[in-house]
């Protein structure tokens, strides 16, 4: 790219030039600097976040109109159903969420809000997303292959994912469980490259208290990803021999165990919905903090409850199996455990709302999403607790109440998270500023659609729809017409919320093209990373920066301006 | 040519960066092998009729095996030794000594596999022997891998160049030997 | 070994070690492996329990602490180690239960008992 100067700079040391032109391969396709490897993984996870939204699209129009073509997908059969669902939850979770949150956004502001030039091991990081792409091109395979798509879940319990005789798709299951092993591989490499960079290479003057907290959750969110993931890989490992060769790992015939592959899935599950929370949670935390002009309260606390949380979830996994005939005594246990998880992330959640407390907030859009954030997520949060007492969830396990709580957690997780981030970075990546206008208009379309999407299905999971059903004309009790009426009022805001999408990417797409130039520092930020031109170039820096305060400095009595950046020498 | 960022040569934690993330490679590693030895001792203790399965492993062979990993994992560290003395070549002719240990380890799993085999006892004859393919097979991927990457580090340190990485290799290979370390009382003494 | 705090072919942040006789820890480790092999021979349940475990254990310990340096290394390092550790812990404590269990109070594992159902032939 180009030649960075070539001075020296104290003790804090600067970027390598290159001086030579890379080609566009070099540049784009094979580049080893992680803002180009952070724009490859959001690129990837955005446009198969799209395709998760169209399944759903096509499978809530078969449950709305059952039995009639779906306007563009055709008919849904029972078996393109179980596919739909699947692969609607596993794209959305772990190529769609992981890769924009996890990735995109750690590896593009990771070296930056740390003040150094490149992650540890480029060439790692490099290998780790090629091999994401493996994995993404194999999940997509396995939707067309003879036979089709998997459709045992996307926690694909056996004896259904393990035999081709029970799950009619002998190609489907096991490239699925493959995309999902490859996947996790390109994470744990991705972790692994998070964390070292974060512990070592920080600019001098960076304490750990010091690392803005998006960065902080990132990294507990890699910690609780690599901690939970292997005996998932091992348990794969056995399923997948069980699909292709026939062993009988999960079979109680042959002397298995299928209660074995529920534990060692939610063993990893719920540490999961963490690793993609945590790194939402941080990008609010920013977004709140600069546009309330006001230092972020209780920081340490806020990581203490995270650290917490972090530990408490690897205790909590079973109450996913509350019905599944486990031993009643565990089920007191997780009951306790689950619900006492929800105290650290409640403390989280007054920290975000004492930081506006007496703030002079400027209401633009990454603000308008972070704020939403907190409103959704604590409606997701709040009906969680129905769910981990086992009495209660004795009734509604399996029922649409358990989606309706877990897409009002994942939705700001991975949806509003994603806008939060992108549009208040964005001027960052690009150079541009987006339009505001537009923002507003999509960010409203989006979250008063998305709240008549999930709102009617508390209703219905409580009368009664089962999950993972294609179709409620075989119950009598179910077939009702006000049942149905909720189920269009979904389907149908599903439809608008979908539509609004549209003023999203006319908004990227003018931004880029006509936006105004972004300068060096758009939202009078203190964190490193908008000491960079807009974009970055290779190196990040020009000269190193040296941190002499905490992120948070802002509005401080007695400083002429309301933030005051790390690296400015007090 | 790749050009090495400054973030390599940072070092806040005082542990460079390469063994940081070795060691943060086998926090991953041991969650794998544990979860799946966990299984296997979870379904073993409820299963007590897999003891006259387990009888027919070799425990010859995994004795032996366990030897070979052992002094594979000496000369490892002997290597290291040369290689924080600075003599790149004596720290190669130690690496590929474990290489050598690790394709005698391999061999005796091809001869064992081969016999059981041969003899009916299959990955399907019962869970046990599902389980005992299972974990050794993923050993042994783990064991030819680091063979390769030993490989590839004593060239270039036979040429002094990055001679840091025989240290890190040497952790994960003794990693390798450790898990064969729980592998055989598990699969081979407990009959 | 060299003089001055740092090597410089381990990087920033390395101090030279100490070694301790590598050749003695094998010859341990060797030793232990015996005990370990003839354990089981003598036929008791608990010596075979002990002699092959607790060496196991015995002998991953001696590993770590001598060819990979955990004695010497970060403290934090330990820490994680023994944090993962732990971990395992909990994964048994929380499934155990579920599948070792052959019977409750009104129910039976009846495929898991031996002789009960035809496995299956391949």
């Amino acid at each position: 790219m180009d030649a960075g100067p070539a001075h020296v700079s104290g003790t804090a040391g600067h970027a390598p030039a290159h001086p030579e032109p890379m080609s566009f391969w070099r540049k784009y396709v094979f580049s080893t600097d992680h803002k180009m490897i952070g724009m490859q993984y959001m690129f990837t996870g955005i446009v198969m976040g799209l395709l998760g939204g169209l399944m759903a699209y096509a499978f809530r129009m078969q449950l709305t109109f059952p039995g009639e073509a779906v306007p563009g997908v055709g008919v849904v059969t029972p078996n393109l159903y179980n596919a739909l669902v699947t692969n609607h939850g596993s794209i959305m979770i772990f190529w769609f969420a992981m890769p924009v949150l996890i990735a995109g956004f750690g590896n593009f502001l990771i070296p930056l809000m740390i003040g150094c030039d490149d992650m540890v091991f480029p060439r790692l990081n490099r290998l780790s997303y090629q091999i994401f792409l493996l994995s993404t091109i194999v999940i997509l395979v396995s939707l067309v292959v003879p036979g089709g798509g998997f459709g045992g879940a996307w926690t694909a319990y056996p004896p259904l994912s393990a035999s081709a005789a029970y799950n009619h798709t002998p190609l489907g299951a096991p490239l699925w469980l493959l995309a999902v092993a490859l996947e996790f591989v390109a994470f744990l490499l991705g972790g692994i490259n998070f964390v070292t960079t974060v512990m070592n290479a920080r600019a001098p003057g960076m304490g750990i208290w010091e690392i803005p907290i998006v960065v902080w959750m990132i990294i507990v969110a890699s910690i609780l990803f690599m901690a939970s993931v292997g005996p998932l890989i091992a348990g794969a490992v056995l399923l997948l021999l069980d699909q292709v060769v026939g062993t009988q790992f999960y079979d109680p015939r042959g002397g298995g165990d299928p209660l074995l592959w529920q534990h060692l899935f939610w063993f990893f599950g719920h540490p999961e919905v963490y690793v993609v929370l945590l790194p939402a949670l941080g990008m609010t935390a920013e977004v709140m903090a600069v546009f309330a002009r006001k230092k972020l309260f209780a920081y340490k606390i806020i990581l203490y409850s995270v650290f917490a949380t972090g530990v408490l979830s690897f205790v909590v996994w079973a109450h996913h199996q509350f019905v599944a005939g486990i031993d009643p005594r565990m089920a007191h246990v997780f009951t306790v455990t689950t619900l006492l998880i929800s105290i650290p992330l409640a403390e989280v959640t007054f920290a975000y709302i004492a930081t506006l407390y007496g703030a002079s907030i400027e209401f633009r859009t990454p603000m308008l999403w972070a704020l939403s954030f907190v409103a959704e997520f604590m409606i997701g949060g709040v009906t969680g607790i129905f769910l981990g007492a086992s009495a209660t969830d004795i009734y509604l396990h399996d029922s649409y109440f358990v989606v309706a709580h877990f897409h009002y957690t994942f939705f700001p997780i991975a949806v509003i998270g994603f806008f939060t981030g992108f549009t208040y970075w964005f001027p960052k990546m690009f150079g541009r500023m987006m339009n505001e206008t537009l923002g507003k208009i999509h960010f409203w379309g989006t979250i008063v659609a998305v709240n008549f999407v999930f709102i009617p299905m508390f209703i219905t999971g409580v009368a009664g729809d089962h999950r993972r059903i294609y179709t409620y004309q075989l119950f009598s009790q179910l077939a009702t017409d006000g049942l149905g009426r909720l189920r269009l009022v979904s389907t149908l805001g599903l439809i608008v919320m979908l539509l609004f999408q549209l003023v999203f990417v006319v908004n990227v797409i003018v931004s880029l093209v006509a936006g105004r130039r972004a300068e060096r520092n758009p939202w009078r930020a203190n964190t490193l990373e908008w000491v960079t031109p807009s974009p970055p170039p290779h190196g990040n820096f020009a000269e190193m920066p040296t941190v002499y305060r905490g992120p948070y400095e802002y509005s401080v009595p007695g400083r002429r301006e309301d933030y005051w950046p790390q690296n400015v020498p007090a | 040519m790749a050009h090495i960022p400054l973030a390599a040569t940072r070092s806040v934690t005082g542990i460079p960066a390469g063994r940081l993330a070795m060691w943060w490679v086998l926090a991953s590693e041991i969650v794998i092998f544990g979860g799946l030895l966990a299984s296997y001792v979870m379904l073993r203790l409820q299963h007590p009729d897999w003891g006259d399965e387990a009888s027919h492993t070799s425990t010859v062979a995994g004795a032996f095996n366990t030897f070979v990993l052992l002094t594979s994992s000496l000369f490892a560290v002997l290597g290291h030794r040369a290689a924080e003395h600075g003599d790149g070549p004596r720290a190669a002719r130690f690496l590929w000594m474990t290489v050598g240990g690790g394709a005698v380890f391999m061999l005796v799993k091809a001869f064992e596999y081969t016999f059981e085999i041969t003899h009916g006892f299959t990955l399907f004859r019962s869970v046990f022997w599902s389980f005992y393919f299972a974990a050794t097979g993923l050993h042994g991927l783990h064991v030819v891998a680091g063979m390769v990457a030993m490989g590839l580090v004593a060239v270039g340190a036979r040429r002094g160049e990055c001679l840091h990485r025989v240290e890190l290799v040497g952790i994960y290979w003794h990693f390798v030997d450790v898990v064969w370390i729980f592998l055989f009382p598990l699969l081979y003494l407990a009959k | 070994m060299s003089d001055t705090g740092h090597s410089a072919t381990a990087g920033p942040g390395a101090v030279a070690r100490a070694h301790p006789n590598y050749v003695m820890v094998w010859a341990i480790l060797l030793a232990l492996l015996v005990v370990s092999i003839l354990g089981p021979m003598i036929g008791i349940f608990w010596v075979t329990l002990i002699t092959a475990f607790v060496v196991a254990v015995i002998k991953a310990l001696m590993v770590a602490a001598y060819f990979m340096h955990l004695n010497v290394e970060r403290t934090y390092i330990k820490y994680l180690l023994f944090t993962i550790l732990i971990l395992m812990l909990v994964l048994f404590a929380g499934v155990a239960p579920d599948v070792m269990k052959r019977a409750g109070k009104n129910w039976e594992h009846v495929p898991a008992t031996p002789g009960a159902v035809e496995p299956p032939r391949h």
